[in-house]
């Protein structure tokens, strides 16, 4: 196990670093440079601005520089806020997107689960078709339809929440988790139905009824760490998602995350914060990928135990 | 033709039987029936678009639904029906190119890595993993922001990103494809590795991509809409649903049939192709064949 | 008055084509210490019919309608879902066919084993008394290391110890009714004995009544004293195990005795010359592994010659390394080391296209008729495939062709535009076997082409193998884990163990007099399907 975590995470050294040379040459080659604003700016002022970035030096160099920049935590100043790093930028947004991020997917993981078990438990019946048609209908509802029909709903007609900010009015932050971790529920839901149904036709769970267990027991102890393995597995990818997904809600919300300085960095062409904040995303859904392989590798004994755990 | 074949009695192939499963599954065909009319739609629509793309009516300004104007006018004055039509056209190819790429690079890259197998599937496959440990949703906005808002990249970035599940899918079926004892039967009557790929892993592996591409149209869909949603995927005058909804957001307050109409439009769709792919699959599934 | 009394079961299964009667008024009734063997083929509704009495089937689709089974003077059809839990795996306890699916591969086997002691009602147990109990029942059934094994999990067993695992678990609440579902079917033969051992011996020291489902005449000879006989869901003949297995009175149980295959093979006749048609050489098949560790050595140096004309039987328990030995002969499994020479032409040095053309003379029948037959085509194709590919027909005579390989192989023309899911098992086996002779081959590898098959139809199959061999003067490697089977239908047999072969003989004195202590095991282990002699074999088994 420490082994595999070990292995993965040397893995993911090179990924990093293919994922920082693919960004920094992107930017690095996009038609027009950064100070190739609306407005005639002096030559001169373009010449000392790109002295200041080091952009007067080879490509070579200012990326060794870069990546030497990157090692030691620091991502540069921001192009388009003189004075404020990215560095900064990404300490003020953070904790505001990772409270998001932690809602929407205790929503997600929550609701997504006891839907899903409590459908699989007597299908093609209505306890299973209500919550699988609102799975249904989470899925087909992206983020950015459902948040302003929320709004519209809980905002606007009846004024029961608040339509925007983050922490400055009390009941501000049950939209913005609804509307991020809603799609996510569903996706759950239906994962963790189809795996109990498959589960629960197992063999090993008629012998667990031929021995008199209660059915809930057989469902919570015997049936739903199998049921559970995908879910696990779902969730590293859910975790990326939910981070693009912050780009939306945020937006829409007009709270002060990573996701919304992304893209207003996006639209700005500010492509220093863009860098840093790629390779920062990058770096953090690497590790939740790992993290719930790990997991899922940790529910299943013939994978921990057995070296075999390199193949999911 | 001889006597026998001609007396013989019609075999009822796995298609017939998938197709008689999915013709008893009504959501299924309520989303093929969806899909079908909006493909028709989408080619008539120059033809049987009420208004004009881009005529204005500035003295109408934003207007509810009406007898002239269905699903009402934007603040311009445009006919919404007509702009949803022209925006449907635009989603849909987005969401039928892109698949189009995805199923192309997906189905090459694990045909031969399921096929090959060994050392060529290890190296083939662990890139795959690799790639999907990277944030695609921020490499395709990084890319629409370096490179500006171009359709053709669009097609090309969401296309690179789907095809890594439709890689995993057919490499998965392929290998246990190759295990089978009826392409052991086919390698032991000496057929050559193309004419096996060709008679007896092709057709087996159909279903499944079948499912998958089904599957894959409205993820993609969701994807440019999500893109254009955020002013980083389709460009004005370009419209699709998308673009419409943001468009349809900022004046919600005021002129909610302007975000219910595209949104309506992007959902049902969704809806129809994931009932379809869904019953695709049931009908599909070997497993479900049984009983 | 019985144990287990059950009376006019009816048990139906609603499905979109219609009510299929699984069990259809069938009665039975079992007394305590005595065991009640159920025999039948697949699909008789002899599983259905035991499930029912546990309120194991999924409903819907299946549906009780009618009869009343009394355990103990109550009726375990109209119990409640309480009082039904109180009997299972308490007074009632079930054991599976296969015990690799059967264990809850996330939970260790010393947590499954005293769930039954610990959730039950009459809770009598606490956590640490349950484990005790446990390990004494693991060491009983004889599982080495018990206190260790105990937290285990059941990947960490081979197949008969997670057996004796399950049947541990059954007993652990000292139930007074052990239902037993083919429980060895999935086993190999010398396991098998094993188990069926220790079944009998519980029986014994704890009185308990057996009901044991089987398809096997031979094991339910060594252990029933009541057998009932069931066909397409109903009761074709109830009666002692002496009357039905020596004087059977209903047709279909003549029919089952009539399809085991007995004795030798009758001698075919003409003398053969002993011509060696294909010479093995210090064969290797070694896999995967970049470590000497990983290696698995499935066929490990092995040689010996098949003759013009016979049909070789080679035997073997699962692992021994049987299946790829026939496919390394066809180039199938790649060869790691070694010769395999074709009437004088060394196969092994042959590339892939040269291959091509001796192809056409060695040809394969594989185990599973339902993965052998690509479900996409239609009999007509895969019988049309070869005969086009090497050119015996063009594209006109090709119906004629595939029509006379039907006949051949006992398949009605009618038939020849259906697809592989339209036939049964048994017929699936008779269109590839048509594939197999279609390029009028002079060698085929038999893999188990029969084992996958019920008795009565695995017979036919026999009957059509032996019959194309003779008629075709074929050279055939048979390969099987029934030695019954290979008794009866080869000339000679070759004992394989762990990639090595251990002995060979011509079949009768290989039966008379093995050499080898393992094929001594082997041959002491089959059960025979006559009563008297199957009791006085495990007799002198167990001395």
């Amino acid at each position: 196990m420490l082994r595999f975590a070990a292995g993965r995470l040397l893995q993911a050294i090179p990924v990093l670093l293919v994922v920082i040379t693919a960004t920094f040459l992107l930017v690095h080659s996009a038609p027009g440079g950064p100070f190739s604003a609306e407005k005639a700016v002096p030559a001169e002022v373009i010449k000392a601005l790109e002295a200041q970035y080091q952009l007067d030096q080879p490509l070579w160099k200012q990326y060794v520089s870069y990546l030497g920049d990157i090692v030691n935590g620091n991502f540069g100043p921001s192009f388009k806020y003189p004075g404020r790093s990215v560095n900064e930028l990404i300490a003020a947004g953070l904790p505001i997107t990772a409270e998001l991020g932690l809602y929407a997917m205790l929503i997600a993981v929550l609701i997504g689960i006891s839907a899903g078990v409590f459908a699989s438990l007597r299908p093609n019946t209505l306890q299973d078709y209500v919550p699988m048609s609102a799975a249904m209908l989470g899925i087909c509802m992206p983020s950015f339809l459902l948040g302003p029909l929320l709004v519209l709903i809980f905002g606007i007609y009846l004024e029961w929440l608040p339509v925007s900010g983050w922490g400055d009015i009390p009941g501000d932050k049950i939209l913005p988790s609804i509307t991020l971790g809603a799609a996510y529920a569903a996706y759950i839901a239906r994962l963790s139905r189809g795996q109990m149904l498959e589960v629960l036709s197992q063999d090993y769970i008629r012998t667990a009824r031929a021995k008199g267990l209660p059915e809930p027991l057989i469902v919570v102890k015997h049936a739903l760490r199998g049921g559970l393995i995908p879910v696990v597995a779902f969730l590293g990818p859910a975790f990326a998602g939910l981070l693009g997904g912050s780009f939306v809600v945020e937006t829409i919300f007009q709270i002060p995350g990573l996701g919304r300085f992304y893209v207003q960095a996006a639209f700005n062409r500010d492509y220093t914060m863009i860098l840093g904040m790629t390779i920062f995303f990058a770096s953090l859904i690497i590790l939740f990928n790992l993290l719930s392989d790990m997991l899922a590798i940790w529910l299943n004994p013939k994978l921990r135990h057995g070296s075999g755990a390199a193949k999911p | 033709m001889s006597t026998a074949l001609a007396t013989a009695e019609k075999g009822s192939s796995l298609w017939a039987d998938a197709w008689i499963k999915l013709s008893r599954n009504h959501l299924a065909l309520f989303g093929l029936a969806v899909v079908l009319t909006l493909c028709l739609v989408s080619l008539l629509t120059p033809w049987i678009a009420p208004y004009g793309y881009e005529q204005q009516n500035l003295m109408l300004g934003a207007s509810p639904p009406s007898a002239e104007h269905w699903l009402g006018t934007d603040v311009f004055g445009r006919d919404m029906l007509t702009r949803i039509m022209y925006g449907g056209r635009v989603s849909l190819l987005v969401g039928f190119i892109a698949t189009a790429v995805a199923l192309l690079i997906g189905v090459l890259w694990g045909a031969v890595a399921g096929f090959v197998g060994g050392r060529v599937d290890t190296v083939m496959m662990r890139m795959v993993d690799i790639l999907y440990a990277l944030p695609f949703m921020i490499f395709i906005v990084l890319l629409m922001v370096v490179f500006g808002r171009n359709i053709f990249l669009l097609f090309f970035a969401i296309g690179a990103v789907e095809w890594l599940t439709m890689a995993r899918i057919v490499r998965g079926q392929v290998m246990s494809l190759r295990r089978q004892e009826f392409v052991e039967a086919a390698h032991s009557l000496g057929l050559s590795q193309w004419a096996i790929i060709r008679r007896h892993i092709i057709p087996n592996t159909l279903g499944p991509v079948i499912v998958y591409t089904t599957l894959t149209i409205p993820s993609v869909m969701l994807l440019e809409a999500f893109l254009s949603f955020l002013g980083l995927g389709i460009q004005p005058p370009q419209s699709s649903w998308g673009l419409l909804i943001n468009y349809g957001v900022e004046t919600m307050e005021e002129y909610p049939w302007l975000l219910i109409f595209p949104g309506i439009a992007l959902s049902l769709t969704l809806f129809a192709l994931n009932f379809l792919g869904d019953g695709l699959r049931d009908a599909l599934d070997p497993r479900a064949s049984k009983d | 008055m019985a144990l287990l009394d059950v009376n006019g079961l009816k048990v139906y299964f609603h499905t979109r084509n219609g009510v299929v009667k699984a069990v259809d008024d069938v009665s039975l009734s079992v007394d305590a210490g005595k065991t009640l063997a159920i025999v039948g083929e697949s699909g008789s509704g002899k599983s259905v019919l035991c499930y029912s009495l546990l309120d194991l089937l999924p409903k819907p689709p299946a549906r009780i309608e009618g009869g009343v089974a009394l355990f103990d003077g109550q009726d375990l059809l109209t119990c409640s879902k309480q009082q039904m839990r109180g009997y299972r795996g308490n007074d009632i306890a079930v054991i599976f066919q296969d015990p690799m699916t059967c264990l809850n591969p996330f939970l260790t086997i010393g947590e499954q084993l005293i769930e039954p002691l610990i959730y039950h009602r009459d809770a009598r147990y606490g956590r640490q008394q349950a484990r005790r109990r446990a390990i004494e029942l693991l060491d009983e059934v004889g599982i080495a290391g018990a206190e260790a094994r105990f937290d285990a999990y059941p990947h960490e067993f081979s197949g008969g110890m997670r057996q004796r695992v399950m049947i541990a678990m059954a007993m652990i609440n000292e139930p007074r009714l052990l239902i037993c579902d083919e429980p060895t079917t999935a086993l190999d033969v010398t396991i098998q004995a094993q188990i069926l051992r220790l079944i009998k011996n519980l029986q014994h020291t704890h009185n308990v009544a057996v009901i044991f489902i089987s398809h096997d005449l031979g094991v339910v000879a060594g252990l029933a004293d009541q057998i009932l006989v069931m066909c397409a869901g109903k009761a074709m003949e109830t009666g002692d195990a002496e009357q039905v297995f020596y004087r059977p009175e209903s047709g279909y149980t003549k029919k089952l005795l009539a399809a085991i295959p007995e004795g030798a093979k009758s001698a075919t006749g003409h003398a053969r010359p002993e011509v060696p048609l294909l010479k093995i050489e210090h064969l290797k098949t070694w896999f995967g592994g970049h470590s000497a560790k990983d290696t698995i050595k499935a066929v490990d140096g092995v040689s010996f010659e098949i003759r013009q004309g016979e049909i070789l039987g080679l035997v073997g328990e699962s692992g021994s390394g049987k299946s790829t030995l026939g496919r390394s002969i066809l180039r199938l499994a790649p060869v790691t080391a070694g010769q395999v020479s074709y009437a004088g032409t060394e196969l092994t040095a042959l590339s892939a296209r040269q291959l091509v053309p001796w192809r056409r003379k060695m040809q394969m029948i594989f185990q599973d008729p339902y993965a052998s037959l690509n479900p996409r085509m239609t009999v007509f194709e895969t019988l049309a495939e070869p005969l086009l590919y090497h050119e015996l027909a063009d594209r006109r005579s090709v119906a004629q062709q595939v029509e006379k390989l039907m006949d051949e192989v006992g398949l009605a023309r009618a038939y020849v535009r259906k697809y592989p899911h339209e036939f049964s098992g048994g017929q699936r086996q008779r269109i590839a076997i048509g594939r197999a002779i279609a390029t009028k081959p002079q060698f085929i590898v038999a893999d188990e082409p029969a084992s996958a098959l019920d008795v009565t139809i695995q017979a036919q199959i026999l009957e059509l193998i032996l019959d194309l061999v003779d008629r075709h003067d074929l050279t055939m490697l048979f390969i099987s884990h029934d030695l019954s089977v290979v008794r009866h239908i080869s000339d000679r047999v070759m004992v394989m163990y762990q990639g090595k072969i251990l002995e060979q003989n011509d079949t009768e004195p290989l039966w008379a007099e093995p050499k080898h202590s393992y094929t001594r095991q082997l041959l002491e282990a089959i059960p025979l399907a006559d009563p008297r002699l199957e009791r006085a074999r495990i007799a002198a088994a167990s001395q």
